[in-house]
């Protein structure tokens, strides 16, 4: 059974993309939460249809064979100017970054429907990119999903520390010479590509969910940055294969299945860590240590017996 | 390095300011501030609360970007497009409040191992983790290395923020109220701390309330008011009026029997002409 959906030529893209998608989009995700930027996905993920049916407009325009052979470079292009504009607008002031964000939200969306009726296609034409359409992965759309996935792969965890570094406290960043604005950028433009690159396997709409669930996942069973970088990673890639294989069986929405997959584990997981985290044994929390008064004879036995009771 | 090098360099002032002003938004926060610091010299930056003195030094270890006037770090000059030419890696700064930190809980040594980035150093270096471990010891916290930093009390995470700035081993410290909420143990540890590396030829800016444990080290005191330098020379008297009973500020040395030496360390900003 496994072996048969294994030598499947559509399945055997579709496990792969799956897999990079799985790996690359909790490491992006991990730091816009860090960010406290967890919609900035989803901002993209708008903007990006634009591009879509742009792509779609400019391959009609240029008489190309399909229609939408210009689409993924389209929305690439447009989610790496979508999210310079937002970091940019951010960066000019907290309150219009807010609503500029709600504008990309909105013109993403109109422009993309606007656009591809002037293309001459049909608003059900951009579903397969809201929704994802794995089984449809073409040689070139892997290749293109493969160097994508390998360039955020290797920012995000080649400049981690860098990155950390400016997303934990930017101010000690910018206080550290660090070239905070230039990492903004590169976290801006990798989120972009990482975008891009799950659209295929989640659909634009869902993108987000598979950035953020993942990392919430992680923070439930981990309190450093690090591991919950390498945790996230783990259960992205684990949705991701598991929820496509439920697809070759059962004919349902790979992109839905492997979000709401995403989110079964992350309320069992949410159940089950305080569990876990009872059992672990606890040394003291308290320092030893002098306090600024002088105490009376009695309160130091008080404190010397409520440390023998922590210990 | 050259001889003639050092005393170039031991010459120059580590930090200049000239002609500060500083605006957010209608409130003109710095009113032309001009503040030099030499190699080797501890400054006790003073003033109330509210009177511009994190915004000064947040204006001087480039956060801030001042609205008009200049600064000059290490010799270079400070400003857009011109922060590479400043060697980071001889400045460490401690900002004011404890806890900062973004949506994921981060380890202590994954935030002390980030002050080893600066400048163009974006990877951390051969044998981070011993260095993390010994500015942790530095503030005695080496045994919460593995922790999280919010399960740290605020006076630890104050403590953790110093460890960072010190962690590069820089020749400049630049402080906003390093010991605001640490208890008096970990204030003389600090103090010791301080005095081993000032000795050493560290240079000091500190934004202080009193001078408290840190008062013997400080050479000099510069008073803001209202945005301006009111006082720029010996550190100032307390106020007398604060110095009654029951304001005694508390101090567990044994020897601290003096009354002078009491006085002197309830600095509550009284300068006079």
């Amino acid at each position: 059974m496994i072996m048969l959906m294994l030598t499947d030529p559509f399945m055997q893209r579709a496990l792969i993309a799956a897999l990079l998608v799985g790996v690359t989009a909790p490491v992006v995700g991990t730091y816009l939460v860090q960010r406290k930027l967890s919609l900035l996905g989803d901002g993209i993920g708008h903007v990006a249809l634009t591009g879509v049916a742009l792509g779609w407009l400019v391959g009609a325009g240029m008489g190309l064979t399909t229609d939408d052979a210009l689409a993924v470079p389209g929305a690439v292009i447009a989610a790496v100017i979508g999210s310079v504009l937002i970091e940019v607008v951010r960066r000019r002031g907290r309150t219009s970054g807010d609503l500029a964000l709600a504008i990309m939200f909105y013109g993403g969306i109109a422009g993309g429907v606007l656009l591809i009726g002037i293309a001459g296609g049909s608003s059900g034409n951009l579903m397969q990119y809201l929704f994802g359409s794995i089984s449809t992965v073409s040689d070139a759309d892997l290749w293109l999903t493969v160097v994508l996935s390998l360039v955020v792969l290797a920012i995000g965890v080649g400049l981690r520390h860098a990155l950390f570094s400016a997303s934990h406290d930017e101010e000690f960043a910018i206080a550290s010479g660090l070239p905070v604005w230039a990492l903004n950028i590169v976290v801006a433009v990798v989120s972009a590509l990482t975008v891009t690159v799950a659209m295929r396997v989640v659909g634009l709409l869902l993108v987000s969910a598979l950035m953020i669930v993942p990392v919430a996942v992680a923070q439930q069973v981990t309190h450093a940055f690090g591991r919950t970088m390498l945790t996230a990673c783990v259960v992205g890639v684990v949705v991701c294969v598991s929820g496509l294989t439920i697809t070759y069986w059962y004919n349902v929405s790979p992109g839905a299945t492997i979000v709401v997959l995403a989110i079964a584990v992350y309320a069992v997981v949410s159940l089950v860590a305080p569990l876990l985290t009872r059992r672990r044994p606890t040394h003291d929390p308290h320092p030893d240590l002098p306090d600024d008064v002088d105490l009376p004879a009695a309160a130091t036995e008080r404190a010397a017996a409520a440390a023998k009771e922590c210990r | 390095m050259t001889d003639t090098k050092q005393v170039t360099e031991t010459r120059e002032p580590v930090i200049e300011a000239r002609g500060l002003h500083f605006r957010a938004g209608a409130s003109h926060i710095l009113r032309g501030i001009d503040l030099t610091v030499l190699p080797g010299e501890v400054v006790a930056l003073l003033g109330a609360n509210g009177s511009g003195k994190s915004t000064l030094v947040r204006a001087l270890v480039g956060i801030n970007a001042p609205s008009e006037g200049a600064v000059r770090l290490l010799g270079e000059p400070l400003g857009a497009g011109r922060r590479a030419a400043v060697d980071w890696s001889r400045i460490g700064y401690v900002p004011q409040r404890a806890g900062a930190g973004g949506g994921i809980p981060s380890t202590v040594q994954e935030v002390v191992a980030s002050g080893l980035l600066h400048g163009r150093r974006l990877r951390l270096p051969r044998g981070w983790r011993d260095r993390v471990h010994a500015a942790l010891e530095q503030v005695g916290l080496a045994d919460r290395v593995r922790d999280p930093v919010h399960h740290l009390s605020g006076g630890q995470q104050q403590r953790i923020l110093i460890a960072r700035a010190l962690v590069r081993e820089p020749d400049l410290l630049v402080l906003d109220e390093p010991v605001a909420g640490v208890d008096m143990a970990s204030q003389e540890a600090f103090a010791a701390t301080m005095r081993r590396l000032v000795d050493g030829g560290l240079t000091v800016l500190v934004v202080l309330h009193e001078l408290g444990e840190l008062e013997p080290l400080v050479s000099r005191a510069v008073v803001l008011r209202h945005g301006k330098v009111v006082h720029d020379g010996v550190p100032p008297r307390a106020r007398q009026d604060h110095d009654r009973a029951g304001h005694r500020h508390q101090h567990p040395h044994a020897d601290d029997n003096a009354l002078d030496t009491a006085d002197n360390r309830a600095l509550d900003l009284e300068v006079r002409p």
